[in-house]
């Protein structure tokens, strides 16, 4: 019996979450007030970004960053290019530290993907500093990695379901 | 002839340089589009009319997705109402209370005003025409607070107009489509407002850092400011009118003075945007900035005071005065 495994389909594993995050995002970005709070604005681009340099590295992913990026500026009414470079910056680094990351479990990747969300966000605080002539608050900054972070099961569900669909980088 | 025994047949294609390559290409990329945005000046710029038509583009699906947020939000605040309706009559009853003494005098304070205003020959601000609309889109993050409102160019939105919610300002429109604008708020780090404590007309700005409450930089007379002190716009530069309430004056944790927004206490889901473009509209172009200073009639000259000891001036004697227009030459 041959084991055959399905092959990567780019709008599979590419295309639809990159569509979700957009649409998450849109949702997101809706003028939502519970009991007088204003609901978090997670970072729903970092689950892909940390996923798809984990299935397998790929020349398609950062193309589709650089556009899930500037869709994000665009909806944020962010200078062009900021939220690209934080989403790459999550992406090179998983591609840089990848054979580390394999093989290890839920919670450590989950600590791992905390690591890169802080870089991709210290990369967004830095370059809006520079850019602004101020720091960005700071408990601001927290508070968007906190709820970026929650999304962690979004982006294991993205490794699960596509980890060995390419077994040369098994 | 099968692939394998073809020149490239052994070849394996280092995929993993392949996409560090392509993270790099693309990094160059938005490295680049970074650059050229924060240097494009010209709002018919490429920059400017993308934003634009993506605002377009974004703001009918957050107007149809905020619907039924909006209504989750009214019967969450239902909810609320019937929840607290007790505490809520007790405050309430309380504040009626408190405002019968102002009544009278503020009913005194307009008579006096007025008799004021008459007095010294004041004229009062035109009311100033104004745009109602519901924000659609809402970005709260560190490195934007920006709202896209369903009010564009078609309803006489500028960039530059202030933008208030029913209790205080909340920014200024920083880019106008046909149908929608963008409003820069408060809070967003690259905002910079030029406001007044109204206690003792000491002037600061408040600049924002992503955070729900703008700090107050450049104040003058720091030592006199209180907390709870109110801050409203002081309207310097001309960007924004005098007088719109901003907030009040609190200190940080950090030590800073900031300020909790009125426009806080309150969903700004609707906003009311003034057009106002600058001072003269309030005050009259020709008033501001006449074409000819009037001319000035002078008495012939008077005759040099007799000199008591025969000594230079020690100082140099102001230049002789045009008696036409009153300009030095």
């Amino acid at each position: 019996m041959i084991l055959s495994s399905r092959p990567l389909q780019p709008q599979e594993w590419v295309g639809l979450p990159w569509l979700l995050c957009i649409l998450a995002t849109l949702a997101f970005a809706t003028p939502i007030r519970v009991m007088g709070l204003q609901a978090p604005e997670p970072v729903f681009g970092f689950a892909p970004a940390f996923a798809w340099a984990f299935i397998r590295p790929s020349i398609l992913p950062p193309f589709a960053l650089l556009l899930l990026g500037l869709a994000m500026d665009l909806m944020w009414g962010a200078p062009l290019g900021l939220w690209p470079l934080c989403l790459l910056s999550l992406h090179a680094l998983v591609l840089a530290i990848r054979a580390t990351l394999s093989g290890h479990g839920f919670l450590v990747l989950w600590g791992w993907y905390g690591s890169g969300c802080a870089l991709a966000l210290g990369v967004g605080f830095v370059l809006t500093a520079l850019m602004a002539g101020a720091a960005p608050n700071l408990w601001g900054v927290g508070g968007q990695w906190l709820a970026s972070v929650a999304l962690y099961p979004f982006a294991y569900r993205l490794i699960d379901r596509f980890e060995d669909a390419d077994v040369r980088f098994r | 002839m099968a692939r394998r025994d073809s020149a490239f047949g052994e070849f394996k294609a280092p995929l993993g340089w392949f996409a560090g390559a392509a993270v790099v290409a693309v990094v160059l990329v938005a490295v680049i589009l970074l650059v050229r945005d924060r240097r494009e000046e010209n709002p018919n710029g490429a920059f400017p009319t993308v934003r634009r038509a993506a605002d377009s583009i974004a703001a009918p699906m957050g107007s149809a997705l905020s619907a039924p947020v909006n209504w989750a939000g009214q019967v969450s605040n239902s909810v609320g109402d019937y929840l607290f309706a007790a505490s809520q009559n007790r405050d309430l009853k309380r504040e009626v209370t408190a405002d019968q003494s102002w009544k009278y005098e503020v009913a005194a304070l307009r008579v006096e005003n007025a008799r004021l205003r008459s007095l010294l020959g004041v004229r009062t601000d035109p009311p100033m025409p104004m745009v109602f609309a519901r924000s659609v889109l809402d970005a709260r993050g560190p490195f934007a607070n920006t709202r896209v409102a369903d009010a564009g160019a078609a309803s006489g939105v500028t960039e530059g107009n202030p933008a208030l919610s029913e209790h205080g300002l909340i920014g200024r429109v920083i880019g106008v489509g046909a149908g929608t604008s963008r409003i820069m708020l408060l809070t967003d780090v690259e905002s910079r407002t030029p406001v007044l404590i109204s206690r003792n007309n000491g002037r600061a700005i408040l600049v924002g850092d992503g955070g729900p409450n703008p700090r107050l930089d450049f104040i003058r007379s720091s030592d006199n400011l209180r907390p709870g002190d109110r801050v409203l716009t002081s309207g310097d530069g001309g960007v924004l009118p005098r007088g719109l309430p901003v907030g009040a004056a609190v200190l940080g944790v950090d030590g800073q003075w900031r300020v909790a927004l009125d426009s806080d206490s309150a969903p700004i889901d609707d906003v009311r945007i003034l057009l106002f473009k600058d001072i003269s509209q309030i005050t009259g172009r020709g008033e501001l900035a006449p074409n000819a200073l009037p001319g000035v009639t002078t008495g012939p000259p008077l005759a040099p005071p007799p000199t008591l000891r025969a000594s230079p001036p020690k100082t140099q004697p102001p230049p002789a005065e045009n008696a036409q227009t009153g300009r030095r030459p």
